[in-house]
């Protein structure tokens, strides 16, 4: 009877021992180290809170705050407006919807830094296809990943082309509203507007507050495609052997907050700062995940 | 009601015409956004196969149509870049991670889905946890500590983990296992079976949609990671995998575009056969992903 007891813990054993090894124990290091000042030669030497304070001195820091919160609020409602327009498109189409239910959901596959590489040169500000369909219709296409200004919508674009995976879990969540309300709906009188503001857009509001937890999470870690877009467009990149100066191009307009830790870490070797600015990633992350769990029910651990 | 019914009533009752009319239009409509849509999403794909036979003079130059069509130049990325060599790392990154990570994590899937136990509720939430928060969190302490063992500069502190579950798949099998009933697992421990027994005998078989997903979800993960392989392998050639050696394809083929983009391609590939080989796993595994009220 005892044994039986144990039968659950055997099962999840190697997970907790997981859990443990590679990210508790990691995670209590990442804080005392925060604490200190060393690189890859040296012992950590107690340093107090000066890495903490080093980070409220730090522009580039400031810099890739800024550029990570306006992915966060541009990308991440751009990509819920879209997932949800495509997912109710699809639902209003009487042929074809599994064809293009496919065609947009593919790219979403494709690997970051492959379609990182189609979108720089999609958009080359020479020679790109894009900026030559504008020049055609009269208008003078932007610099797109070689102007500060344009890089981060550039990479909005890229996002947005990406949309597929929130589109499949919205188009479930649409397909999902019993078809018994918008009935109802209908003998009130509702136009479509007020079908899908009054029936819908409530009855998938659960979904959408995951899409946004996940999506702001998301976008924290945003790595890959702003250190390849960085490196690709600067026409210079050596992006796998070490650490790539063009990392944030152009003018630190890519520099995301992950991919500063990234070069403040392994480039300049500061890992007691690296640290520091780890454990704040934590809080904020963290922070966004409580929202969720005391939120959405699926994730309170209940059975139904 | 009668009120519900009076609101309803238009001022003008349409003829029958007027809305068959109003419907084959909004049909053309809802039709031509959706060509538009698949145009729009199709074009870097079409344009970067369209660059790659190119000539590598000709993919310099702002044309969109090739004038000669090179295909040889899918043979040529192979005799000038290490490309069989990242394609090898890549699926051995991949393959083995995958098939640890379902040894690992269907077990502790399956009990956080159907066993009862003191604490289940505080391990889920330590999943969530886990699967929630950004990786760069733990980066530097990970680093240092396969550092210690020598393991940097190879793919091993991207696969080892994956001997202890990945909490995502943990999260994903387990959402499916929820759907299985428990009167089976019920019958088979009436039967006699233990419960590792139940696992292997009656779950598994039932749980393959879900084990497939995870599975693809787990292999697509690796195939296009580039942060871990960056992380643990930039200073080593040698463990390259794709998404990693195209990144500097780039920086040392600049002026060759089209090799770039038959590169691209073909990292590109393989991912799209394993969707059209596995569509519906995977759309219901994403499906999964998602919360239910």
């Amino acid at each position: 009877m005892r044994l039986r007891r144990l039968t659950p813990w055997t099962f999840l054993a190697p997970a907790l021992i997981g859990i443990v090894v590679f990210f508790g124990y990691p995670l209590l290091s990442a804080v005392y180290f925060s604490f200190t000042k060393f690189d890859l030669l040296t012992v950590p030497e107690w340093v107090g809170l000066a890495n903490y304070r080093r980070m409220g001195e730090d522009p580039y820091l400031l810099q890739s705050i800024r550029n990570t919160l306006w992915m966060v609020a541009v990308l991440v409602p751009l990509r819920i407006v879209g997932a949800i327009g495509l997912s109710l498109l699809l639902t209003q189409l009487r042929r074809g919807a599994g064809f293009f239910r496919t065609i947009f959901y593919l790219p979403a596959l494709a690997p970051p830094v492959a379609a990182t590489i189609a979108f720089v040169y999609l958009l080359k500000p020479g020679t790109g296809p894009v900026n030559a369909f504008l020049a055609r219709l009269g208008i003078e296409g932007p610099l797109w990943f070689n102007s500060p200004d344009w890089s981060k919508p550039s990479l909005v674009l890229l996002g947005l082309w990406g949309i597929g995976d929130l589109m499949i879990i919205f188009l479930a969540a649409v397909l999902g509203v019993p078809a018994s309300l918008y009935e109802a709906a209908a003998l009130d009188g509702a136009n479509a507007w007020h079908r899908f503001r009054y029936v819908t857009l409530p009855t998938i509001q659960p979904v959408i507050l995951f899409a946004t937890v996940t999506g702001v999470i998301y976008t924290l870690q945003y790595f890959d495609q702003a250190a390849v877009a960085g490196s690709i467009a600067s026409g210079q990149a050596v992006t796998g052997g070490g650490i790539s100066s063009s990392f944030g191009f152009p003018e630190g307009s890519t520099f995301t907050y992950p991919l500063w830790l990234y070069t403040v870490g392994f480039r300049y070797n500061a890992l007691g700062y690296a640290n520091a600015m780890a454990v704040a990633l934590f809080v904020v992350a963290l922070a966004v995940t409580v929202i969720l769990l005391r939120r959405a029910k699926a994730f309170s651990g209940e059975e139904q | 009601m009668t009120a519900l019914l009076e609101r309803a009533a238009p001022a003008a009752p349409p003829t029958v015409r007027q809305v068959r009319r109003q419907h084959r239009l909004a049909w053309i409509a809802r039709h031509s956004i959706a060509i538009a849509l698949a145009v729009m999403f199709l074009t870097p794909v079409v344009y970067l196969f369209l660059l790659s036979v190119m000539t590598s003079d000709q993919a310099l130059t702002s044309d969109y149509w090739p004038n000669s069509w090179h295909f040889e130049n899918y043979v040529r990325v192979f005799e000038v870049t290490p490309l069989p060599h990242y394609l090898l790392n890549t699926v051995i990154y991949a393959g083995s991670a995958t098939a640890l990570m379902l040894l690992s994590s269907v077990p502790a899937a399956y009990a956080l889905a159907k066993l009862k136990f003191r604490g289940r509720n505080a391990v889920f939430l330590t999943v969530i946890c886990v699967m929630m928060l950004p990786p760069q969190v733990v980066t530097v302490p990970l680093y240092l500590m396969w550092a210690r063992y020598g393991l940097t500069g190879s793919l091993a502190p991207l696969i080892i983990p994956m001997l202890f579950g990945d909490a995502f798949c943990i999260f994903l099998l387990r959402q499916f296992l929820l759907t299985i009933p428990t009167d089976y697992l019920d019958a088979a421990r009436v039967d006699g079976c233990g419960e590792w027994r139940t696992l292997l005998r009656v779950v598994l078989p039932m749980a393959r949609p879900g084990i497939a997903a995870a599975g693809l979800f787990q292999f697509f993960y690796a195939w296009n990671d580039y942060y871990g392989p960056l992380l643990y392998t930039s200073e080593n050639e040698s463990s390259w995998t794709l998404s990693l050696g195209l990144a500097s394809f780039h920086g040392v083929h600049h002026v060759d575009w089209n090799l770039v983009t038959a590169a691209t391609v073909l990292a590109m590939a393989p991912i799209v056969v394993v969707f059209f080989f596995a569509q519906k796993a995977f759309v219901q595994g994403v499906t999964l992903t998602g919360v239910k009220g």
